[in-house]
């Protein structure tokens, strides 16, 4: 266990844990630095479940290549396939061994694993613990990593935040420097390699449904010196959360499924109390608008609906707040204790009022990040990924690596639920002998050959950093500059995307930058500063912010989560049948155009202002590109016209190989 | 836990602004001292977002300048442990702990106190790493030969998974020991030149010498019934018969009734005590 193979991860959620551990099993020795207690971390909200495809779901036809399949199309293609490939061939491995570390999944009554079905699939493949997945899974790991602590594996620092690599002269990652967050002192953490697996920045847009960890600070730390950010532009947004003061709960799906109904008054801001507003005043927008799926339209479509209604009709059942009414109160009291108990037992602990007897007051809400740090990866010759190649997992900065939430890498355009959690384990734990085999290669020179003087360099740079902001009085007070930048990223670039408006966004965010520079600190302490450490972050929120504006603003089209009207594809509208064959070939003439043009990850690289934004291809060697139909008018005829040409191409490339 | 009184939103009782009074501590070993503060009134208001109204205007009531109030949160959805304190006398947790709902205990203020049992760090924030040593000490983990893939793990049946189930729920938040009569706190403070390391193991010694607590407790309930994790089951009980061990438990039962996961804390108390009396028979009779 010699000291030059000490690994630093950044953040101890299920990736950053998961990493962690497989390490300690090869012998190398880690220290883990996160913002809070490890179990703790932001995982602990997943509620859902993990995918794999598992024995029931193979004898009705479903394979591993099915939920590659599943989530490359619901990701609209934007995701590099041999990991996507990988990591659906490792799913069934990783929920066994979740199974064998105490996870306390749901059971049938046999003692086998019990699974649901989850969006995006025709197959039960998910594996749930109650409503508390998330939290059951990081438990089972966060006990493994106390095990190795036990053992001198594992040295933790907790209540630590990461304030940048450290690069050597070669541009290699040498190690990590961090803050202590009790006693504010700033030390540097030399390592073979640095992993960072820091999650989701779902505060960059004030309120989400992510954990007050979530500020994307280590992230945009690296981003800042360098690292390449991918597709920064994909942001999901939940349907339905519960807006609150401080947070936005989600509220499931499932909701709706049991016949939850969507309105507004038709009056804006009618201050009647809900119940007393009669039928003929409400306006189900859902149900009018989209009569055969009413309710349950697809996630992203009832999400673009709500904020419509809100943002662009001025709608919204409260004035200053945006939230639409999502009504149980027809449905009898003890159906809904039945199906929903768990969830509505939420919505009335947190709100303080009974949902079976008042229609929830919901919104849809930031969610998950499907950008993040760009990583490389190795191919393999079966199209999946060269286990214990150093290349996977690798930021563009030698000796970095990225995993879990924080890595562009595998959900595209639009995650699948489920995907996340069953990414971050697999990412964290494939990536442990990919590291092995780079400090071998490397002899663990960064800690043996660095000099100490670039650490010192580096704690005093980031000293210097901390007493400038102890010492400027500005006046602009950080949370309420906070408060101004999540406006601002909600109205332009979540559900609906406009080109003017993420110009004018750009611009305000620019000016919003230059004012955090200017924030007053009211505590000039020199313990337990969190005004300071809560600036610090904040600050590092623009360049992340920069980048998906600009990302977005950029990407004409609609794929996925990003959604800009004027560059929808079209329905159909020929009714003649030849000319909607014509209208149709036009279509996919366009969807192909379109692909050549956009079916690229945006990279955006930071060049001290602002981020600069190139593109790069896809791999989308396994499965080609086809295009997602759900609810157009012509659909048939378009995947009729689809398939058709597929055929020929194929038969083209096999008369030109022989 | 007992479901907060469901306020009506469109009541016009409604206060404008709502008075905090807060126990402030700028470090440990530092003199506590009351501070009043008033925010504004919002429908849905918790107490975290009480918090971030205070450090936003970083002045009290009386308009004297002061560094924001330093306190622990996360999720805000009571599931992560971060944000215990005692509010309004209670030890609970902050997120779930509703303005609404305090305010009809307690018309005309609100009362933040750090948690009693842990060192105050700062303010609201203590140091709970005490109880995370308890989980170390007592083997919190199932003890698995390798992370390589070895098929799926033993076959659990339903009934056994509803048991362990709940105890799993357990956040490690602290409200079961800060209410807990036996449950004394344990504070040091730190020697001049003693290294991180050397204070770090003085913490660690003296933690063993107090009562473990009812969290962990439950934890090794929940471990020794697991198939694979029974397999220690024996090192675990060792350690839960050693000084500070079930043996300290009064049976109050206070655990029990502040537990905001509602884990059935008296039941594995009581089942970790057979245990461990069966288990104290065993080596005595092993001499
Ligand atoms: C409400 C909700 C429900 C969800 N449900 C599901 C579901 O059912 N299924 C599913 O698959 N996915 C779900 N997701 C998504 C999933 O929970 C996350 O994507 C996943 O948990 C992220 O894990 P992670 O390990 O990447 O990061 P996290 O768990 O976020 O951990 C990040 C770690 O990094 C540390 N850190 C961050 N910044 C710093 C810094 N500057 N310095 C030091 N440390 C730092 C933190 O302390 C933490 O330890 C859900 C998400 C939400 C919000
Ligand atoms: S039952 Fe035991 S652990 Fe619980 S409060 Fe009483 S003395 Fe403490
Ligand atoms: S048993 Fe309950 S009160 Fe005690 S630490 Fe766990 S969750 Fe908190
Ligand atoms: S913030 Fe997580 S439990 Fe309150």
């Amino acid at each position: 266990m010699a000291d030059n193979q000490r690994v630093v991860i950044i953040g101890g959620g299920l990736a950053g844990l998961s990493a962690t551990m497989k390490l300690c099993e090869l012998g190398i020795p880690v220290d883990l630095i996160s913002l809070t207690q490890v179990k703790r971390s932001h995982s602990v909200c997943a509620q859902g479940g993990i995918n794999s495809c598992n024995e029931q779901t193979r004898q009705l036809g479903d394979s591993e290549w099915k939920h590659f399949d599943d989530t490359v199309y619901g990701g609209d293609f934007l995701q590099q396939q041999p990991p996507v490939k990988e990591m659906a061939y490792w799913a069934p491995k990783v929920i066994d061994l979740m199974d064998r570390l105490g996870v306390t999944f749901n059971r049938t009554f046999e003692g086998y694993l019990d699974r649901r079905r989850f969006g995006g699939t025709l197959y039960k493949r998910t594996a749930f613990a109650g409503a508390t997945t998330g939290q059951q899974l990081l438990y089972a790991l966060d006990e493994q990593v106390r095990r190795w602590e036990t053992q001198g594996m594992v040295r933790k620092f907790e209540f630590w935040d990461f304030l940048g690599p450290v690069l050597d002269e070669e541009g290699r990652c040498v190690g990590a420097v961090a803050q202590d967050l009790v006693t504010m002192e700033i030390h540097a953490f030399p390592a073979a390699a640095t992993i960072v697996a820091s999650g989701g920045c779902g505060l960059i847009f004030g309120k989400s449904t992510m954990s007050v960890f979530c500020n994307g600070s280590a992230v945009s730390r690296c981003f800042q010196v360098g690292a390449k950010y991918g597709n920064p532009e994909f942001i999901q947004v939940h349907p339905t959360a519960i807006p609150g003061s401080d947070k936005l709960r989600l509220m499931s799906e499932s909701a709706r499924g049991e016949g939850g109904r969507v309105w507004v008054p038709r009056t804006p801001q009618d201050p009647r109390p809900p119940k007393q507003i009669p039928e003929s005043e409400r306006y189900y927008f859902l149900e009018e608008r989209y009569p055969q799926y009413g309710n349950l339209v697809p996630r992203d479509i009832a999400t673009r609906e709500i904020f419509n209604i809100c943002v662009n009709e001025g709608l919204s059942v409260e004035k200053g707040r945006m939230a639409v009414y999502l009504d149980l109160t027809h449905i009898p009291r003890e159906e809904l204790d039945r199906k929903l108990g768990g969830i509505l037992e939420i919505y009335e602990k947190f709100q303080g009022v009974d949902p079976r007897e008042q229609p929830m007051k919901i919104f849809p809400a930031v969610h998950y990040s499907m950008g993040g740090l760009w990583v490389d990866f190795a191919k393999s010759s079966d199209g999946g990924l060269q286990a214990g190649d150093p290349a996977n997992q690798r930021t563009n900065i030698e000796g970095l690596y990225a995993i879990g939430e924080c890595d562009y890498q595998y959900h595209g355009a639009n995650r699948l639920g489920a995907n996340s959690l069953l990414s971050c384990i697999f990412s964290g734990l494939f990536v442990g002998p990919c590291i092995q085999t780079y400090i071998k290669q490397s002899g663990g020179a960064a800690v043996t050959r660095t000099p100490s003087t670039l650490f010192d360099a580096a704690v005093s740079a980031q000293q210097k950093r901390h007493e400038d902001l102890l010492n400027c009085r500005g006046g602009e007070n950080p949370y309420l500059l906070h408060q101004e930048l999540g406006d601002v990223m909600t109205r332009a670039a979540t559900v609906v995307r406009h080109n003017d408006q993420l110009d004018s966004a750009y611009a305000k965010v620019e000016e919003l930058q230059q004012r955090a520079a200017r924030a007053s600190i009211s505590d000039t302490g020199s313990w337990t500063n969190q005004n300071v450490v809560f600036t610090k972050a904040l600050q590092d929120m623009f360049p992340v912010a920069k980048a998906i504006l600009r990302g977005a603003r950029l990407r004409d089209e609609c794929r996925g989560a990003h959604y800009k009207p004027e560059f929808a594809m079209p329905s159909l509208t020929e009714t003649d049948p030849e000319a909607r064959r014509r209208e149709a070939e036009q279509w996919c003439d366009r969807f192909e155009e379109n692909n050549r043009r956009y079916l690229k990850s945006t990279i955006a690289r930071w060049n001290g202002t602002d981020p600069d934004i190139s593109y790069e291809d896809v791999d989308t060697s396994l499965i080609p590109p086809r295009p997602r139909l759900y609810g157009l008018v012509g659909a048939e005829i378009i995947e009729q016209v689809w398939r058709e040409r597929q055929a020929k191409r194929k038969e083209q490339v096999a008369t030109a190989g022989q | 836990m007992s479901a907060p009184t469901p306020a009506n939103p469109s009541s016009p009782a409604h206060p404008t602004k709502v008075n905090v009074r807060v126990l402030r501590q700028d470090g440990p070993g530092q003199p506590a001292y009351w501070e009043r503060h008033q925010v504004d009134y919002e429908e849905n208001m918790n107490v975290i977002s009480v918090l971030q109204k205070i450090a936003a205007q970083a002045q009290t009531v009386d308009g004297k300048k002061v560094a924001p109030v330093a306190w622990e949160c996360g999720c805000l959805e009571e599931v992560c442990g971060s944000c215990t304190m005692v509010i309004n006398g209670r030890v609970r947790q902050s997120c779930s702990a509703l303005v609404d709902s305090l305010l009809a205990e307690n018309a005309t203020e609100i009362e933040l106190r750090p948690m009693e049992k842990y060192p105050v760090i700062r303010d609201l924030v203590v140091d709970r790493s005490r109880l995370f040593h308890a989980l170390k000490r007592l083997q919190a983990w199932v003890p698995v030969d390798t992370y390589g893939h070895l098929g799926p793990g033993p076959r659990i049946n339903r009934p056994q998974q509803e048991e362990m189930y709940p105890l799993s729920k357990c956040m490690s938040c602290g409200c079961c020991m800060d209410a807990c009569p036996q449950y004394q706190k344990i504070e040091l403070q730190r020697r001049p030149g003693e290294s991180d390391e050397q204070y770090q193991r003085r913490k660690e010694a003296a933690y063993e010498q107090g009562f473990v607590g009812a969290a962990p407790i439950s934890q090794v309930v929940l471990f020794n019934s697991h198939p694979t994790g029974k397999s220690i089951a024996d090192g675990r009980l060792d350690a839960l018969t050693e000084t500070g061990g079930i043996q300290v438990c009064g049976n109050a039962q206070n655990c029990v009734a502040v537990c905001p996961k509602d884990i059935p804390l008296t039941k594995s108390i009581a089942r970790a005590g057979r245990a461990a009396t069966l288990h104290s028979i065993k080596r005595f009779l092993e001499k």
